[in-house]
């Protein structure tokens, strides 16, 4: 069993080969490791020409900061964009295995790809895992039959919404919109009311942090504004830092290996010349 | 305990200009007993890409050998090294497929790209990638060396002043765990060599 997982590279699909010797550990009394979270704040709105999601950049492995600076919104096709709350690689791994699945099925169709078929395999891939895939995403299109907002829990029920926020901080962030959002609200509006949404989930919520990223779709296509606020820039470190001394600390041994010269394969028609 | 606190580790990378570092201490412990002081845990793919693998050592090396067989498969395939960011997608691929039964390694990723672009990246145990443009840390003294890194770390900076400010934080950061620490491997690789140094460091 365990010589055909290890020798042929994977056809895809999990596998469980080491799932019986992880639990003897944990009898014996070891701890598993903790996962990177994205304890995030990540939001969605519908506006007049489309939709617009937020995201903040914070990532954390229990209570320390891992990544001040992370990308929450991911690509799903040209026109459809998805936030990611939770596990870090189940939201990476989810929504690039639906990407990659949407591009396929472009090219066998030669038509836009729509949000709702982006919903529905994401939506029956996290309902087949029972929610041990824990991603909790907010996806946002415009396709033929208009701007669509949606969010997907991650056992796999969705609910379709004028306006989302998911994660962590998704209370603080709901608390902006309640209050805040109304029908057709033009785009620098919309983009106003997301960052400061995104912003009280920054400040409120210590799962999230660091900076406001912002991606408008509309039908005329995408505006991925990537750290669009930055609301903590880094104020303690002086400007010329610490400066080490060459020398100053104990060698016991040095080996210089030169790099090898890459051969250069000039292919084609450089005879011709 | 948790289960990286089996053996113990530290692993850091950095990126300077137009160059890379990266390093690891050099202790083997069962928990609380030292096992080796000259334990690798540094591996090199190809002359431009290297791989620090922290957490249970046993994890680590056969993570390592399942490594170079798939990029020697590629190697004979494509007849040309991989990119790093194409290494980093292999094994962020192969640690997910063990997302439900993971190995217990946290990957610390560091190689020179097109146009000598230094790359650096690392993971959990689950392969959620995290690219960094100034420094990754992993292991036991992950804590300390963030911190350490934080304010030691300057932008853009030479091949020999890249070497000595990983290895002090390094070799402060280690200093903080006991699960860490006898001495320190450190690798600096510029477009036209690489330097491999042995660090002294204390043996408590």
């Amino acid at each position: 069993m365990a010589k055909a997982a290890v020798d042929v590279p994977p056809k895809g699909g999990f596998s469980f080969d080491l799932c019986r010797r992880n639990e003897m550990l944990v009898k014996k009394g070891a701890e598993l490791p903790k996962f990177r979270k994205t304890g995030t704040t990540i939001v969605g709105l519908v506006f007049k020409d489309g939709v617009i999601l937020g995201a903040d950049t914070r990532a954390t492995e229990g209570p320390i900061v891992c990544d001040k600076n992370c990308e929450k919104i991911h690509y799903m096709a040209p026109n459809i964009y998805c936030c990611g709350a939770g596990t870090a690689a189940d939201t990476e791994a989810v929504t690039d295995m639906v990407s990659s699945q949407l591009a396929l099925h472009r090219y066998a169709t030669g038509r836009e790809s729509r949000v709702i078929t982006a919903l529905t395999l994401l939506k029956s891939h996290l309902f087949s895992y029972q929610g041990h895939v824990s991603a909790a995403l907010v996806l946002g299109g415009v396709d033929v039959t208009g701007p669509h907002l949606h969010t997907i829990y991650p056992h796999g029920s969705t609910d379709t919404l004028p306006f989302a926020t998911m994660g962590s901080g998704s209370l603080a962030a709901m608390a902006m919109f309640e209050s805040r959002y109304k029908e057709g609200m033009t785009r620098e509006e919309g983009i106003k009311l997301v960052c400061d949404a995104i912003c009280s989930g920054i400040f409120n919520d210590l799962g999230s942090g660091s900076n406001v990223d912002v991606c408008v779709i509309t039908k005329d296509g995408k505006d991925y504004l990537r750290n669009h606020q930055l609301p903590n820039p880094r104020t303690y470190v002086s400007t010329r830092g610490y400066s080490f001394t060459k020398g100053q600390t104990e060698v016991l041994s040095t080996k210089i290996t030169p790099m090898k010269e890459k051969v250069e394969i000039i292919e084609g028609d450089a005879m011709e010349e | 305990m948790q289960i990286f606190e089996y053996n113990g580790s530290a692993l850091v990378a950095m990126v300077g200009k137009n160059c890379f570092a990266i390093a690891s201490d050099r202790r083997l412990g069962v928990q609380l007993q030292t096992i080796a002081t000259d334990f690798q845990k540094i591996y090199k793919i190809h002359g431009r890409l290297f791989i620090g693998l922290a957490g249970l050592a046993t994890d680590a090396q056969t993570l390592y050998q399942r490594l170079i067989f798939r990029h020697k498969l590629y190697q004979l395939r494509e007849e040309r090294d991989m990119k790093p960011e194409t290494f980093a997608s292999l094994v962020s691929a192969i640690l997910y497929e063990k997302r439900f039964g993971p190995y217990f390694c946290q990957p610390v990723i560091a190689g020179l790209g097109k146009d000598d672009k230094p790359f650096i990246c690392t993971m959990d145990s689950i392969g959620a990638k995290e690219l960094a443009e100034d420094f990754v840390v992993g292991g036991t003294a992950s804590e300390s060396l963030y911190g350490a890194c934080e304010s030691m770390y300057k932008p853009d900076m030479k091949p020999e002043e890249l070497f000595e400010t990983i290895s002090q934080a390094l070799l402060s950061s280690v200093d903080r765990d006991c699960l860490s620490g006898w001495g320190g491997h450190v690798i600096v690789v510029t477009p036209d060599d690489i330097t491999e140094r042995t660090l002294k460091g204390r043996m408590d």
